[in-house]
């Protein structure tokens, strides 16, 4: 049915006229952004690697030397490292659920025409603008508490008894303030890839006689599959390394049970400012995200070619 | 015609339910930034009460707002500006031209952003004493264009895939060149993508946290560090933060509320045909 | 191309924007790190710049976490971003051995009078008898409670109390329908939220962190009975979401009414008594920390002071700013701006002598007796190798307090035994202290 939109592959002659006489062009195109991520990435990428097998603490300066595999095999025996890395995953795969399924949804419902749109889509994108520590306080504060906070008011009016978000359930109230802040980020790719759909298309269906659930799920759903995939890429980057909302919460706690890899490294960093120790847990912590992006790659990488 | 009006007055009021409750918390906290400290955390939650502007006047009178907001403003645009003259022509060629070797350079684009910032703290921090980047806005600067051109090359690529070829080939066929093309052709076409990747660095920039707070001292501070100045771990500062907050988001919300006609505008496909 | 241009020209004004806008600072500008609670000094500074002409001050604020993690990235690598610190009892005492401070204490004027600030304040921060920071804010802790709900039971706050009445008060005070929870202690982890007042429980049941071959204490009877006192305490007559409440959550507990009880920094009486920050103003009396099985160490103590890094250009105008900001004279001044209420508090013998001072902060005598009586070279009734009461002075403390404190906000929450919380901090502790190398020797 689908006449492609946007073939990636072009009639054959133009194609091969663009390699021979674009090569050269493309590559100075894209020389910048590369050379310049090679060096970001590079150089602190090989400063890390290097301070991981030293004894480096930033409080004892003096004692420098060369550790070995200590630094690492120090973290590996830290009894919290399995928690902190499966609390992570699950915080990534949550957010990444609850923001991508919803935010398909809000993108289709805010595609239509209703009144007073262009107000409705700057409210519903504004949890993006705030600093994720303030955000975290106010749903700490002014929302979630269960003696002052609103949501506590309200059940107890109701008569239902009120929860303990971040004694009983802290990794779900992370999850919920997270899901908040990033539901707009993929509500608004999601919105701006629908936009880009051939209205066309969507009349020659409807006039086929789809109804609004196949429309949505042979021609939106199918036409979003990218958009979403760069969505999950983008997002899992940043979730991976959710830092300011445990810290302002509940300080990884009860236990280990809102710890998450980030925040452990930053036991490590930032109060023992063993940088030798930090450094290891970075290394470690780009391992696990090479090992989710080669696992989301494989699920989202059809989509890129498409 | 009736049923039409009944699906929009259905659709407004379940689009309008959802946006007010997405945007809930931030009304409950500029709620609270025209309560007293005291009003701002006790029980039950009052809805009505005095407002009082008290704490503005305190949030402005402890650290100059105009001075955090205007490096804000400079670190922000500044980063997404240069992002973009860098990432264009990259997700350009990636897009239109692609190799073999495409999908693994965008993915290790991508991956240099794995690197978790508290372990590189100490490393950038020496390299930026060593240059003389510490506390000057254009250390930020480049600090954030080289945070944010992974996701800009990645989303203007996403968006520039979404470009029908035909329109450019024809262009070509007219005698464009490769940079005439973009920037007559594909930057209107893509518009809108272009105009959320930018939004979405330039709030990403806005919002960091980390570099922000420790490659900064009293010269180069952003609003991250303003806003950072009124938490503490002793003391009732709710209503203040609220405050301050709101001042920190009000010049983004306006600028997000005045691109917003670019950044849902559809393709225009009559270009095509 | 007219684009290409545009757009370009674009991005080099906003990057000379940039560059520019660096070349503010002035021959002679210092660099002030501070927290949030020196909103007063930081006003009032103007006097000193008028004093001054050829001094510009340049302040940094944050919060004190970040801060002190800012800082101390600055000065362990010389990065030389500030000119003044704030600084802790924490801190300076470490800083201070490792020669990252500049001595404060050697060309001191007699007119600063330096005798006149509270001993056990400048022990916090010395090291080897010399001083490297100077005070401008100290505090102990003691007991606020509700004078009226304890009338209405019939009961009266004895002088010293220890820590049986506690219970006795908050068992009769704990009425949760009518609103008001019984005490309200920190839960929330951390080594300098939950952990600075357990440490105190610690110490006054007999306990101690180290002993003297620093080897952790953590799962010795003293430690077991106070942590099982604390949590069985919060469960029954604490409020709920102890175990995430920190200084500020309590704070706002008790300022709405919200509690009978609370042991907390002797700094918040300022506001819990005064009516426009609490609901509970007239109500609120105060009384000495409560004690345990042994005296010792049952009122913390902590300071923040001003020093200077090693890696100053302007060491002379420093020490200048640094020795009038925490001089008789200051004291006056925010006396005459800004009322007697929020002078200086902990810092120097002379204002708790001025009858203003004592009449405009009720709780001034029992603040005063609270810092002269913390004695952070003897927290413990048992030797101790550290100094500090509410934290112990080593590097390695940060990180250890910090587990610690989600270990048992976990017990407090119910999701771990006692026993299994202090087994893991304990384990953790030996784990960290081997490979800081303390068990060398």
């Amino acid at each position: 049915m689908e006449t492609a939109a946007a073939p990636a592959n072009a009639p054959a002659p133009a194609r091969r006229a663009a390699r021979r006489g674009g090569r050269d062009k493309t590559l100075l195109l894209k020389l910048p952004s590369v050379l310049l991520l090679l060096a970001w990435s590079t150089i602190p990428l090989a400063m890390t690697l290097w301070f991981s097998f030293q004894r480096y603490n930033l409080l004892n300066p003096e004692e420098r030397g060369f550790l070995g595999i200590e630094n690492y095999h120090f973290l590996l025996t830290d009894t919290g490292l399995a928690t902190a890395i499966w609390n992570t995953l699950l915080l990534v795969g949550w957010v990444l659920l609850v923001t991508v399924g919803l935010g398909t949804l809000l993108a289709v419902l805010f595609d239509q025409d209703f009144f007073g749109r262009g107000v409705a889509r700057v409210l519903l994108i504004a949890p993006f603008f705030v600093m994720p520590t303030v955000s975290a306080l106010v749903w700490k504060n002014l929302l979630m508490h269960p003696v002052n906070g609103l949501f506590a008011f309200l059940l107890h009016s109701v008569g239902l008894p009120t929860i303990d978000w971040f004694a009983d359930l802290p990794l779900t109230a992370i999850i919920i303030m997270v899901a908040w802040q990033w539901l707009p980020f993929a509500a608004l790719i999601l919105l701006t890839a629908i936009q880009a759909l051939d209205p066309e298309r969507k009349e020659a269906a409807r006039m086929d006689g789809a109804g609004p659930i196949s429309m949505f799920f042979f021609i939106i759903l199918p036409h979003l599959a990218r958009p979403i995939g760069v969505v999950v890429m983008i997002e899992s980057l940043f979730l991976m390394s959710i830092f300011a909302e445990i810290f302002v919460t509940t300080s990884g706690g009860p236990g280990l049970a809102s710890t998450n890899l980030p925040f452990l490294i930053y036991r490590y960093a930032l109060l023992d400012f063993d940088v030798g120790g930090a450094s290891a847990g970075g290394v470690l912590a780009i391992v696990l995200a090479n090992v989710v992006a080669i696992f989301l790659m494989r699920s989202v990488a059809r989509n890129l070619e498409a | 015609m009736n049923r039409a009006l009944r699906r929009k007055w259905t659709l407004t009021a379940v689009a309008w339910a959802v946006a007010l409750l997405a945007f809930f918390p931030i009304f409950w906290m500029v709620l609270a930034s025209f309560k007293t400290e005291i009003e701002a955390v006790s029980t039950p939650p009052r809805l009505f009460f005095r407002p009082t502007i008290e704490n503005y006047f305190v949030v402005q009178a402890r650290a100059d707002y105009l001075k955090f907001a205007w490096n804000s403003i400079v670190i922000s645009f500044g980063s997404t500006l240069l992002a973009l003259a860098i990432a264009v022509p990259a997700s350009y060629a990636m897009a239109f031209s692609p190799t073999k070797r495409t999908k693994s350079t965008l993915v290790w684009m991508l991956s240099t952003k794995f690197l978790p910032p508290v372990g590189v703290l100490v490393p950038v921090y020496l390299i930026f004493r060593d240059t003389g980047l510490l506390d000057v806005r254009t250390g930020l600067l480049i600090v954030y264009t080289l945070i944010n051109l992974p996701i800009v090359v990645w989303m203007l690529f996403s968006f520039f895939k979404e470009v029908p070829r035909e329109i450019l080939e024809a262009g070509r066929m007219d005698g464009a060149v490769a940079w005439g093309e973009i920037y007559h052709l594909l930057l209107p076409l893509s518009l809108p993508g272009v105009a959320s990747t930018s939004l979405l660095a330039i709030i990403l920039s806005w919002n960091e946290a980390f570099w922000s707070l420790n490659l900064t001292a009293a010269n180069a501070a952003p609003l991250t560090a303003f806003i950072a100045s009124f938490s503490s771990p002793e003391g009732l500062f709710w209503a203040k933060l609220s405050a301050a907050s709101t001042m920190a988001i009000a010049p983004i919300l306006v600028f997000g509320w005045m691109s917003q006609r670019q950044l849902v505008r559809g393709l225009t496909f009559g270009a095509v045909k | 191309m007219q684009k290409v241009i545009t757009a370009a020209l674009a991005i080099v004004a906003v990057w000379l924007a940039g560059v520019t806008g660096t070349s503010g600072q002035q021959r002679d500008a210092l660099t002030l790190a501070l927290t949030g609670d020196s909103i007063i000094m930081q006003r009032l500074s103007k006097e000193f710049e008028k004093a001054h002409p050829d001094i510009k001050l340049n302040w940094v604020v944050l919060e004190e976490n970040v801060l002190r993690e800012r800082v101390t990235t600055d000065i362990a690598t010389k990065g030389g971003s500030f000119d003044i610190l704030t600084i802790g009892a924490y801190e300076t005492p470490i800083w201070g051995k490792k020669g990252w401070l500049v001595r404060i204490d050697d060309d001191l004027p007699a007119s600063y009078e330096l005798d006149d600030v509270l001993k056990p304040i400048r022990d916090c921060l010395s090291y080897d008898g010399k001083l490297y920071a100077v005070p401008f804010y100290g505090e102990s802790s003691f007991t606020f409670y509700r004078k009226d709900l304890l009338d209405k039971a019939g009961l009266k706050m004895p002088d010293k109390p220890t820590y049986d009445d506690i219970t006795k008060f908050a068992k009769a005070m704990h009425n949760p329908k009518a609103g008001v929870y019984g005490i309200c202690l920190r839960g929330k982890p951390g080594w300098g939220e939950n952990f600075a007042y357990l440490s105190t429980l610690v110490n006054t049941m007999g306990g101690r962190w180290f002993d003297e071959k620093w080897k952790p204490q953590l799962t010795s009877p003293e430690w077991k009975e106070s942590i099982t006192y604390y949590v069985d305490l919060m469960k029954k007559y604490g409020p709920p979401g102890a175990s995430s409440n920190g200084h500020n959550e309590n704070r706002a507990l008790f300022a709405t009414g919200k509690c009978g009880l609370w042991i907390d920094a002797t700094s918040a009486a300022g506001y819990i008594s005064n009516p426009k920050d609490s609901q509970v103003a007239d109500k609120v009396a105060y009384a000495v920390a409560p004690v345990g099985k042994v005296p010792n160490g049952a009122q913390w103590l902590w300071t923040w002071a001003l020093g200077i890094p090693t890696s100053t250009k302007h060491v002379k105008e420093a020490k200048a700013f640094v020795q009038w900001a925490t001089s008789k004279e200051y004291v006056q001044l925010v006396a005459k701006t800004d009322g007697w209420t929020v002078v200086p508090p902990g810092t120097r013998r002379w204002t708790y002598d001025q009858a203003e001072y004592q009449a405009a902060a009720p709780f001034a005598k029992l603040t005063l007796q609270a810092i002269l009586q913390a004695d952070p070279i003897h927290p413990s009734a048992k030797p101790v190798p550290y100094t500090g009461v509410q934290f112990v002075g080593i590097p390695e403390f940060q990180a250890i307090g910090t587990y610690a404190g989600q270990q048992v906000a976990a017990a407090l929450a119910g999701k771990e035994s006692v026993g299994k919380a202090l087994q893991n901090s304990q384990e953790f502790t030996e784990r960290t202290m081997k490979r800081a190398g303390y068990y060398k020797k």
